[in-house]
């Protein structure tokens, strides 16, 4: 994909290639394309003449980063010490159970990627889950069918 | 934005502002805060600016963004001044009536103050709320009067004071020396003490005489975001710091490490770090002084092991987040291989206000050995969730009970874990316990960046200690065998336990894993990590016994150890939880008490969480 | 030069020396793993630690990369080390039980069972192919990936590098799959040869199994 190699090449350039700013220019190349492919880290090995297993180490450490595509929607929970006494762990279960993936999957036909993240902040309203980029607050096993279930625009925002 | 040329044009510049502000009749200021933010308070500021315009409201009403206000539990917070009306609560809804009765007409609308759990008394004013009356809040009440986007905002408090007085009346080595009297230790976890840090570096010889300053933004404990809520609502606060800090030591580029994860805080530390360019206060020539400092921003790759000095500064170097031994510090090499000061976020914001206010004034706060205050994000099973701020020694029972409110739904309080991942949990019975570095590590717990996690009486303890060792072991690096496989084997022999698999000796085994995981590993995370797994030990035995011996989960919480069943003189027979039940294990005649199908329940517990009655118990 | 104490003598190193190597001058044996004369020290086996005493405190620190310095106090074989060191290869031989070198070092440390679920991976991270490659060959196409426990030693998407010149480098160095013990059940996670109380040469696993076995006896671990 010429494409690619040409957005972490122009990337690249914007950063001018120092190698302390490897994470920020796969960063910004994650931020423009959703996710790292192998062109992209081929493209970014050979621009800043780091072995491409040093990129793909990188790449495969850190939480930022996804080697594959996300899904067309993004269910996130919460899953910090403040949610997780408040009963995150049973809302994760229920989302794994309803959506028939672990965490860090994607559902197979691309709809849903389900992910956690270790804290938002939001403590005061965990157990929290974000379904594209909304936060759901007090979430309970029982509202996750409702989160799944319901459209989008229905799913009870802000509660 | 004209250029600032010297340390006194500061002291004129907020002359200037605060004659200009005079003007305003009313301001009206809105929390921004993580907790707010989470709740919609964007919304809450539009409908107040829409309709501040349809009431042709003119320039006298100013209505502004703040950082976090600290009360998380009762957002979106809106304060009106003049009178300092504190608003909770505040839906888009409100809006109208908040302009129409409060602004215009000056009446207090009843509804949206706080009204104290206990005492059912109405608080007009932040100053009568309990939550706030017992803190002494020093870096949280800049950040709940700051707009973090106006420079402007934060010279007016008397902010780049302590920079101005730094370039124009000391020697580094007297902002050292202040530093030193002010007791200051490292708010990252750590409690190390600032002024030897950068004595270290200052001393340090670097060949082409370069030294780096970094900013440790990477909050990584679940549960805490206190430097979150400094770098979003008080950049500035940071960025002075950092500044008296690299003339100190002798530094002249420096770097602010965010989680990737608050892309609010990477704005707003953009921001700021633009505006002080702009008015000369950070980049070439500060103040006219001849002091170059540059600050870059950077986010953190999204790894916990970052919080660790040195596998943050490989991730700078733009490596895989791994610690190495630290047998020579950071101080002397670090980032590059140059002499390096990294600090934490609170640590730096706490630099401008010893600087301006003096290292005994710090010091005369707190403890001997833990001076000044300590900010805390009080969270979990408690009434008050939010941020508080708290002299180093405060007694756990008065955040708990008088600023936190205690723990809600006529639960009991069962324990509080403090310090993060690496910390301990403490049991209700040791809640008199001063907190301070000394004292909670004496405990078995520890410090850490001040998150405070409040449980109650339906937590299961080994639960809690899993959920800590299953976190670690997704962010150890894997780098050295004790760390890696020490905590994968600690996560089999608990989940052993929690699935009622556990074993006399499996404890034991534990136990002796924890100790050399103590002794053994190659950096902090894997040292502290058996933390949680100890303190539970040592104060939860009994709960640890029950699941091995008795076969039982206390908490009702081990799903493997529990069976559902409904207590028949409480049912009412609403069928709502037949509803809800994923298995259709739930059967009975609605009116009449039902019940649940040992066979078919999967132990989800909906129908607990669904009933309004109170009427599903676990064995 | 300067002076330390190992296990009660004094010790003469030079300047840059680490402990490991200071202790070797002197004859005194610290097993290692993931040490290799010519690579950079990594320390991550956790095999060679040490008590390094400060007065009335100690702690345990990797010999492999401590810095040999004036006036340090060291005890190679104290109890506290002894207890890490068998915890250590319990966790190292439930990773990779069908090592023969980890078994040998396990027999010899005293380690009587495995007491930790196995799970075999048969490789234990040393990262000894990695900078095998990387310095002894100024290849570099293996490395690291993942973090935590899903960590392992790997290409760039599991390709067969541009940079590998099929040395075989990384499988010689490879305390794992150097040579594999033949033992086939496994007695509580150990080969249980190496723990037979009859002569080597008459022990039927022993002699079956290993070159360290034989005129010279096991191969010595402390």
């Amino acid at each position: 994909m010429a494409t690619t190699g040409h957005a972490a090449h122009r990337i690249i350039e914007k950063h001018a290639g120092a190698r302390d700013a490897l994470i920020p220019i796969l960063q910004d190349i994650q931020a423009e394309e959703g996710y790292l492919s192998q062109e992209a880290l081929e493209a970014v090995s050979e621009g800043m003449s780091i072995p491409l297993i040093q990129v793909y180490g990188v790449a495969t450490f850190f939480r930022a980063f996804s080697l594959e595509p996300r899904g067309r929607r993004v269910v996130c929970a919460c899953t910090g010490t403040a949610c997780h006494v408040r009963g995150a762990s049973a809302v994760l279960d229920e989302l794994e159970r309803q959506l028939g993936v672990c965490a860090g999957q994607t559902t197979g036909d691309g709809e849903y990627s389900l992910e956690t993240v270790n804290c938002l902040g939001a403590c005061a309203l965990g157990p929290v889950v974000v379904v594209d980029g909304i936060n759901h607050g007090h979430m309970t096993r029982a509202d996750v069918q409702h989160l799944l279930g319901g459209e989008p625009e229905s799913a009870g925002a802000d509660r | 934005m004209s250029r600032l040329e010297g340390p006194n044009q500061i002291a004129e510049l907020q002359r200037e502002i605060l004659e200009k502000r005079g003007k305003f009749g009313h301001e009206i200021a809105v929390c921004g805060g993580p907790g707010c933010r989470a709740i919609g308070c964007e919304e809450v500021f539009r409908a107040l600016r829409d309709e501040f315009q349809r009431a042709g409201c003119g320039e006298d009403v100013h209505l502004k963004w703040t950082g976090c206000r600290g009360l998380c539990a009762g957002g979106t917070i809106v304060v009106i001044d003049p009178g300092g009306i504190f608003y909770q609560g505040v839906t888009p809804e409100d809006a109208r009536e908040i302009v129409e009765e409060t602004v215009l007409r000056g009446a207090v609308i009843e509804r949206l103050l706080y009204v104290d759990p206990t005492s059912g008394e109405i608080a007009r004013a932040q100053d009568e709320i309990p939550f706030y009356r017992g803190q002494t809040r020093l870096l949280l009440e800049q950040i709940a009067q700051l707009d973090p986007s106006n420079i402007e905002d934060y010279v007016a408090a008397g902010g780049y004071a302590a920079l101005a007085k730094t370039l124009d009346r000391l020697q580094p080595a007297e902002v050292i020396e202040e530093i030193r009297i002010s007791g200051l230790r490292g708010r990252g976890g750590g409690g190390f003490p600032t002024a030897r840090k950068w004595t270290a570096c200052r001393e340090a010889a670097s060949s082409d005489g370069t030294k780096y300053l970094i900013c440790n933004a990477d909050e990584g404990d679940p549960g805490a975001y206190m430097d979150r809520s400094i770098l979003e609502g008080n950049p500035h606060s940071v960025i002075e710091g950092m500044l008296i800090g690299a003339y100190a030591v002798g530094a002249n580029q420096g770097y602010v490490y965010v989680r990737h994860e608050y892309p609010l805080a990477v704005q707003s530390i953009l921001t700021a770090r633009d505006q002080a360019q702009a008015r000369g206060l950070l980049g070439e020539n500060i103040l006219g002084t001849g002091f170059d400092f540059h600050i870059k921003v950077s986010r953190g790759g999204g790894a916990f092991v970052c919080g660790e000095s040195t596998a943050l500064i490989a991730s700078l170097e733009g490596k895989i987040g791994e610690p190495r031994p630290k047998h020579v510090h950071t101080a002397v090499r670090g980032l590059f291989n140059k002499p390096t000061v990294l600090n934490n976020v609170e640590t730096w914001a706490n630099v401008p206000l010893i600087i301006s206010r003096g290292g005994a004034w710090f010091a005369g706060i707190g403890t001997e050995s833990s001076t000044g205050t300590k900010v805390f994000s009080l969270v979990g099973n408690i009434r008050n969730t939010g941020l508080v701020e708290l002299p180093m020694g405060t007694p756990l029972r008065m955040i708990i009970e008088s600023i936190g409110g205690g723990v809600p739904g006529g639960k009991k309080l069962k324990a509080v874990q403090s310090g993060g991942p690496s910390g301990g949990c403490l049991p209700a019975d040791r809640i008199d316990l001063p907190v301070d570095f000394d004292r909670l590590a004496e405990a078995g717990s520890m410090m850490g960046s001040g998150g405070l996690i409040v449980m109650d009486d339906e937590t299961c303890m080994v639960d809690f200690a899993k959920y800590f060792v299953e976190f670690l072991a997704e962010e150890s690096c894997g780098k050295c065998v004790v760390c890696r496989e020490g905590l994968d084997r600690m996560r089999d022999i608990l989940t052993a336990i929690t699935e009622g698999n556990g074993t006399p000796e499996s404890i034991e085994l534990l136990e002796e894993l924890c100790e050399v995981m103590k002794d053994a590993s190659l950096c902090a995370l894997g040292a502290t990590a058996p933390n949680p797994v100890l303190s539970t030990l040592r104060y939860f035995r009994d709960e640890y016994d029950a699941h091995v011996n008795g076969g039982r989960c206390p908490a009702g919480v081990c799903r493997a150890l529990i069976t559902f069943h409904i207590d028949a003189a409480a049912c009412t027979g609403c069928g709502a939880c037949a509803r809800e039940c994923p298995e259709g294990a739930i059967s009975g005649e609605i009116g009449l008490a039902h019940s649940i199908d040992a066979e078919m329940c999967i132990q989800c517990g909906i129908c607990r969480t669904t009933c309004r009655f109170d009427a599903v118990m676990t064995d | 030069m300067i002076e330390l104490t190992i296990d009660g003598a004094k010790v003469r190193a030079e300047e840059g020396m680490t402990v490991l190597e200071a202790a070797r001058t002197q004859g005194i044996v610290i097993p290692t793993l993931c040490h290799f004369d010519g690579l950079s020290p990594y320390g991550v086996c956790r095999v060679c630690v040490v008590e390094v005493v400060k007065g009335k405190r100690s702690s345990l620190e990797a010999s492999c990369t401590l810095p040999a310095s004036e006036g340090l106090v060291i005890r190679t074989g104290s109890p506290r080390v002894q207890r890490a060191r068998k915890v250590v290869m319990e966790l190292l031989l439930s990773t990779s039980p069908k090592s023969k070198l980890l078994q040998d070092m396990a027999a010899n440390m005293g380690v009587t069972k495995v007491r930790f679920q196995q799970k075999d991976r048969d490789c234990i991270l040393c990262g000894l192919c990695v900078r095998y490659c990387e310095q002894q060959m100024q290849s570099g196409g293996l490395g690291f990936v993942g973090r935590g426990v899903s960590r392992r030693v790997g290409t760039a998407f599991d390709e067969m590098p541009e940079e590998c010149r099929n040395c075989g480098g990384c499988e010689w160095v490879c305390p794992v799959c150097e040579q594999a013990c033949r033992a086939d059940d496994l007695i509580d996670g150990l080969c249980g040869g190496c723990l037979n109380a009859v002569p080597v040469e008459s022990c039927p696993i022993c002699t079956e199994c290993s070159q360290s076995v034989g005129a010279e006896g096991h191969r010595t671990f402390r």
